[in-house]
């Protein structure tokens, strides 16, 4: 029985490592896609203006195709790409944050399991 | 076990609980008591210009059968739980899925008199003509009602053991049914329109019978695993 | 147990996946209506695929737990719907900020749009019945992710049925060379994270399983 879960012991062990390398995956690609996308992927539409407007002028009642509209109507791109990406990466890190939090509490308490019943073993 | 006797036990279940009704009537009062408020409560929230807003009627007439709904499962087989009813009939050597079946049919008459005095109720303080094209409109009650309770019959009969029964089964049962509702709401806001379009009412009457096919199915096969212990 | 041995190849192979992806997503073509902002898609599909595999993974373990009686099986359903919610979020948060900007809305109750929600929310309440419901909560639940996975094949074809705004299935099979493969890498790249993180966390549920039985041992 000892054994068994001292064998369990070990095994959540090598699980910790495994899951600190995905954290490091995460993290490095992460990285990447920031330099990235300084580089590449912010090419166009760094328009300081943001949002939509209240009418300054009157309202078009024919359909406009969006990059002929005057610059302040139109939204740029990349702060939501950045949030999408962000978002995505972030919710899969603190995922695996979280994981690696349990299984690190549930080996501490398999070892303090372990322990008694090895106490209880070796003195009875 | 035959079918004829597959049915006897459901139709023994069904008298079984159409009899209590019967002579305390505490489930049919209170939940017609129940749902009643719903639409007034609504009435007077979708109100403009102290008239009632009309196109708001469809979607409160199915807001009132799922919360009434809801509530009438919870208190049915919060009544099966005393006395461990529930416990006797599934030691009776009868098949599991009947004893939905008969649950089932319970309840889809007891929502059935709900809807059928409430619906006049919600023609009269919404002023819409819902009542116009009544075979339509009862066709998407029935339809929709039987999705709503099937679904509802299966939870309800599987939460009787469980710890806070009474909040986890909106919980579990408003995601799934959820389209039910949809799809009866806008057959009903069809229905509501001037002139009706009939073949996209039989549209949504045709996609709520698909899901009361689905959800029956899946209840009557999963009614037995779930109710071993 | 599961993937024991491959765990190490599966997570250099994620590794390389994922740290290849910024690139893969660069190089790949612009789209000529929505421009930058379409570059969203390369982690907005693979986050559904990622979704619905774990919403099968939940429905089918869930069925062989309640028809067969396995336990293993509940520790991968519990896995599975952990999962479903975590990438269904991603889904839901990734596809309304594309939204945005190629709709010029926020949101829209389109068939797709709503049945992706609702799938998401049938795997919020089971982790609610699974937390609070108490014992006998584990066959109720795997109930609910048999209703669950019914649901999948609606949401897939929601938008090949109805008239939404959503996009219909056909765009995945007729994506230019230059998008098609990005979007591949990305989704072997989400489908990687899935097993391993699947993995991980079904190692962690029979953990607990192990830790319950080792006290119950200890009171005897």
């Amino acid at each position: 029985m000892m054994r068994l879960a001292l064998g369990k012991v070990k095994d959540v062990r090598r699980r910790k490592n495994y899951i600190t390398t995905l954290l490091v995956i995460l993290a490095t690609g992460f990285l990447q896609t920031l330099t990235a996308s300084s580089q590449n992927l912010l090419i166009s539409s760094f328009t300081p203006l943001v949002v939509h407007v209240a009418q300054t002028q009157p309202a078009q009642d024919e359909f406009v195709p969006i990059d002929e509209l005057p610059p302040e109507d139109q939204l740029p791109a990349a702060p939501l790409l950045i949030a999408a990406y962000a978002f995505a990466w972030i919710a899969l890190l603190v995922y695996i944050w979280s994981l690696w939090r349990r299984l690190g509490l549930v080996e501490r308490e398999l070892a303090d399991v372990a322990r008694r019943i090895s106490n209880r073993s070796g003195g009875a | 076990m035959t079918v004829s006797r597959f049915i006897r036990v459901a139709w023994l279940i069904v008298k079984k609980d159409l009899t209590i009704e019967a002579r305390s009537r505490e489930l049919f009062l209170t939940t017609l008591f129940f749902a009643v408020s719903c639409v007034l409560v609504f009435a007077f929230g979708f109100v403009s210009d102290q008239n009632p807003i009309g196109d708001a009627a469809a979607g409160i007439l199915w807001i009132a059968i799922a919360f009434a709904g809801t509530l009438a499962l919870g208190r049915a087989f919060e009544r099966e739980r005393y006395h461990d009813v529930l416990h006797a009939l599934l030691l009776a050597p009868v098949d599991r899925p009947a004893i939905y079946i008969g649950k089932l049919l319970g309840v889809i008459c007891l929502l059935a008199i709900v809807e059928i005095i409430i619906v006049p109720l919600i023609s009269l303080f919404f002023q819409t003509p819902i009542l116009r094209h009544p075979w339509l409109l009862g066709g998407l009650l029935a339809c929709g009602t039987l999705g709503f309770a099937s679904v509802g019959t299966l939870f309800a009969a599987m939460l009787v053991r469980a710890r806070s029964r009474d909040v986890l089964l909106p919980v579990l049962l408003y995601p799934i049914t959820v389209p039910v509702i949809i799809a009866g709401v806008r057959g009903t806001v069809l229905l509501l329109q001037p002139e009706i379009d009939v073949i996209m009412v039989r549209a949504w009457i045709g996609m709520l019978v698909f899901f009361d096919v689905v959800f029956i199915t899946l209840s009557l096969w999963t009614f037995e695993p779930l109710m071993t212990d | 147990m599961i993937l024991s041995r491959w765990f190490p190849a599966i997570t250099v192979m994620a590794m390389v996946f994922f740290a290849g992806a910024p690139l893969m997503i660069a190089r790949a073509p612009y789209e000529s209506t929505m421009g930058l902002v379409q570059k969203i898609f390369y982690f907005h599909v693979p986050a559904w695929i990622a979704m619905f595999s774990a919403a099968f993974v939940c429905g089918i373990s869930s069925g062989i737990y309640l028809f067969k009686g396995k336990k293993l099986a509940d520790h991968l359903a519990v896995a599975a719907a952990e999962l479903t919610v975590l990438f269904g979020l991603i889904g839901l948060v990734t596809g309304p900020l594309w939204a945005r900007k190629a709709w010029g809305l926020w949101w829209q109750w389109d068939a797709r749009l709503t049945s992706a929600l609702i799938l998401w929310m049938i795997f919020v309440a089971y982790q609610l019945l699974r937390q609070y419901g108490g014992p006998g909560s584990d066959k109720l639940a795997a109930g609910m992710a048999l209703f669950g996975m019914a649901n999948v094949p609606f949401v897939y074809w929601s938008v090949n049925v109805w008239r939404t705004i959503h996009p219909t299935t056909n765009v995945v099979p007729t994506l230019v060379p230059g998008m098609s493969e990005a979007f591949l890498w990305c989704s072997v790249a989400f489908v990687l994270i899935f097993i391993l993180t699947l993995s991980a966390r079904v190692k962690l549920e029979s953990h607990r399983a192990a830790i319950d039985r080792l006290y119950l041992s200890l009171d005897d």
